[in-house]
């Protein structure tokens, strides 16, 4: 111990000076070694924990579908995070419009106020919180900047509670419908996701077993699902599934084009224990504005917009077709109208048409001409004379699908 | 007691002083320290802001409206809509709109002051004279600046404990995941939130402390960690640098609010805490490489 250590210099001679300003120099090292230790194990420490992937009795597909058929989990909790690119620009309603009715078509218009606010789910990266026991009670929780927004099912009660606003929704699930369609309007876990996905497994599919991995500490196997036919946007869904209950962790969709997932959810967590079942109560908060909905209505949303796009489109999916099938399948309709609007022939369109313009290309034809919207997972065509076409695929496949229906 | 001995315990004080003198010369730093006016005018201003907010959101709300929803809901601080019906979360919003920017301010003048105001007095060498050892002195300054951010927090909730309990009820609160929880038990979080949040200035007081070091003008060592501390958070805004933010000691500081989940989500608290510690690692070390070898002048 040598407090004055430091003011060595105050009687040193003038050789020495050098030597300690060596040594003053030296200390330097301490933060630095500190800043590079950090930014090692910072960049080292993923990838250690990430090396090996699990041992794991060899399985086939179908085995696999099967067990995640099978699969029966009636109590879990966890953290799901979920990133979707799509390549949209950022559109609020917009993307949500679309998003519904591409996915088959099917968006039965369940604007609901938790489908409302689930839609948030279609651009950007967001942690959700999953918590079920058994059919009757389910919660599930978006994680926002100091709130949330939950969405809890207990018994015919389905409760939208959202704490920045302190406002709450509250329907009751009529006793004969299955309480899980009320549950999740929007598909946001892995599980529900590869339900999705494997509704559209059949011929024009190839299904494997893509190796083992490692979800949230977890086991579990690759399920690598490919479109056969050329032509398709989707590259690629790999689905992780849980070795030991069956259970999809991870949904990653990767588009034909490379680059980022388009889809990719997957649990960080996740446990088979039971939640608290304080996790399922709910009562509104003193003051909270609490808005009922009719069982069955597809209802209010006050305050809350998507809601219109997703009806418009709905009602404009009134004449639809489909053309082919599987995975390049490509849906077509009639608005009867006049195509996209475009600066060129509507004058007081201009801005509006200008502004369509900008998102999408011109192509022209045994069909005419039209516009090309494209996103990295949809694309869609409307022509001049007021088709559109839309699906997972190509621009080329819409091309040649719009000469091939003149 | 014989005079050999006497001689043979002061020679063992000197060469080897006892941990007690630590927390002497921090006991009397900090009571320096609280003394000043500029401290006491600080801690004010800290404790003004509740009384605010209180008193804004209590008129706000006179004709029965809830607060922050004129403007489309979720408007304002954190917990901003939850006051009127509870007034523990008053507490909540008065730490969400003091920590990032009232709190650390405070916090960068008392560190930016703890050595560069010395030297500018010229009492630096005074201090020094004492047999404690840079290094000791150098912890006793760190430890001042660490209680004043615990001591500012504290200041800040129980202000708004005292504003909340005096103009809103209080009773059993709804945490943000929409489960109930005592009063106790929100009270026992209220105080979890403000040790969260005052280990969440630790980067910007080791920060400070360095800059400190760095000068012999306390004015410059504070305007320079509080410009600090605007530039961080700017950064902290702009999109494009999203992968540099992770890394900004400010990022994670409101996921003091994750205490309010139901269960707690404790994967940004627990980014919060290591970024913190880093800081903390980092500039101290090299606040004490300065500091030690550093030609005392003044």
């Amino acid at each position: 111990m040598a407090p004055y250590a430091s003011d060595d210099s105050t009687h040193a001679g003038e050789a020495d000076d050098l030597r300690v300003g060596r040594r003053k120099a030296m200390r330097y090292v301490v933060p630095v070694t500190v800043a590079g230790v950090a930014a090692a194990t910072i960049g080292l420490v993923p990838a250690i924990a990430d090396s090996g992937d699990p041992d794991l009795p060899k399985i086939s597909a179908q085995q696999l579908i099967e067990k995640i058929a099978a699969s029966d989990v009636q109590q879990l909790s966890g953290t799901v995070k979920i990133t979707t690119d799509l390549g949209l620009p950022d559109l609020g309603g917009l993307e949500s419009g679309l998003l519904s009715g591409a996915t088959g078509g099917e968006g039965d218009g369940s604007s609901a106020d938790p489908s409302a606010k689930l839609t948030e789910l279609a651009s950007g990266t967001h942690t959700l919180r999953v918590a079920a026991d058994g059919p009757d009670k389910q919660k599930l929780s978006l994680l926002e900047n100091a709130a949330e927004y939950s969405v809890i099912h207990n018994g015919k009660d389905v409760w939208g509670y959202d704490s920045a606003s302190n406002e709450v929704y509250h329907s009751t699930a009529p006793a004969g419908e299955d309480p899980k369609d009320a549950e999740t309007p929007v598909p946001a876990t892995p599980k529900e996701l590869t339900e999705e996905a494997l509704k559209a497994v059949d011929d024009t599919t190839s299904v494997t077993v893509d190796g083992t991995v490692q979800v949230a500490g977890r086991d579990a196997y690759k399920l690598l699902v490919k479109p056969k036919q050329s032509g398709s946007t989707v590259g690629a869904i790999s689905v992780a599934v849980d070795a030991e209950t069956g259970l999809p962790l991870k949904f990653t969709l990767t588009p034909t084009s490379g680059g980022a997932a388009v889809v990719d959810a997957g649990f960080t967590q996740v446990s088979f224990a039971k939640p608290a079942a304080s996790t399922f109560d709910f009562t509104p908060p003193k003051g909270a504005k609490v808005t009922e909905e009719e069982a069955g209505d597809a209802a209010e949303a006050p305050g809350h917009s998507g809601k219109a796009p997703e009806e418009d489109f709905d009602r404009d999916l009134a004449g639809l077709n489909v053309l082919g099938e599987g995975w390049t399948s490509i849906a077509t309709f009639d608005t009867g109208g006049e195509g996209v609007p475009s600066s060129g022939d509507m004058a007081d369109a201009g801005a509006l048409g200008g502004f369509l313009d900008s998102f999408g290309d011109k192509v022209t034809g045994k069909f005419g001409s039209g516009t090309v919207f494209s996103t990295r997972l949809i694309n869609a065509l409307v022509t001049d004379d007021g088709k559109v076409y839309a699906g997972a695929v190509t621009k080329d496949a819409l091309v040649k699908a719009a000469n091939a229906g003149q | 007691m014989s005079q050999v001995d006497l001689v043979e315990a002061e020679r063992a004080a000197v060469a080897k002083p006892s941990p007690l003198w630590t927390l002497g010369l921090f006991r009397s730093e900090f009571v320096t320290t609280l003394r000043r006016w500029r401290t006491l005018a600080l801690l004010g201003v800290l404790a003004a802001v509740p009384i605010l907010v209180g008193i804004a959101v209590k008129i706000e709300t006179e004709d029965g409206s809830t607060a922050g929803q004129q403007g489309g809901g979720g408007e304002g601080p954190a917990f901003m809509a939850q006051i009127t019906n509870n007034g523990l979360f008053l507490v909540f919003t008065a730490l969400a709109a003091t920590l990032p920017f009232f709190l650390p301010m405070a916090v960068g003048v008392i560190a930016g002051d703890a050595v560069a105001g010395e030297a500018n007095a010229g009492t630096l060498r005074y201090l020094l004279v004492a047999p404690a050892g840079r290094t000791r002195l150098l912890l006793a300054k760190y430890a001042t600046t660490v209680a004043f951010c615990l001591l500012a927090t504290l200041v800040v909730a129980v202000s708004a404990l005292a504003v909340g309990a005096l103009l809103f009820p209080l009773g059993d609160l709804t945490t943000i995941s929409g489960t109930r929880i005592s009063l106790a038990d929100g009270l026992v979080r209220a105080l979890l939130i403000a040790l969260v949040v005052a280990a969440s200035l630790l980067g910007v007081a080791a920060l400070g402390l360095f800059v400190s070091t760095l000068t012999n003008s306390g004015i410059a060592a504070m305007a320079t960690t509080v410009g600090l501390l605007t530039t961080v958070q700017i950064l902290d805004q702009i999109p494009q640098l999203h992968a540099i933010q992770p890394y900004l000691f400010s990022h994670y500081w409101l996921s003091f609010a994750d205490l309010m989940r139901d269960p707690v989500y404790w994967d940004e608290l627990r980014k919060n805490l290591g970024l913190q510690a880093l800081y903390v690692a980092v500039f101290g070390s090299a606040a004490w490489a300065r500091f030690t070898a550093k030609d005392i002048t003044a």
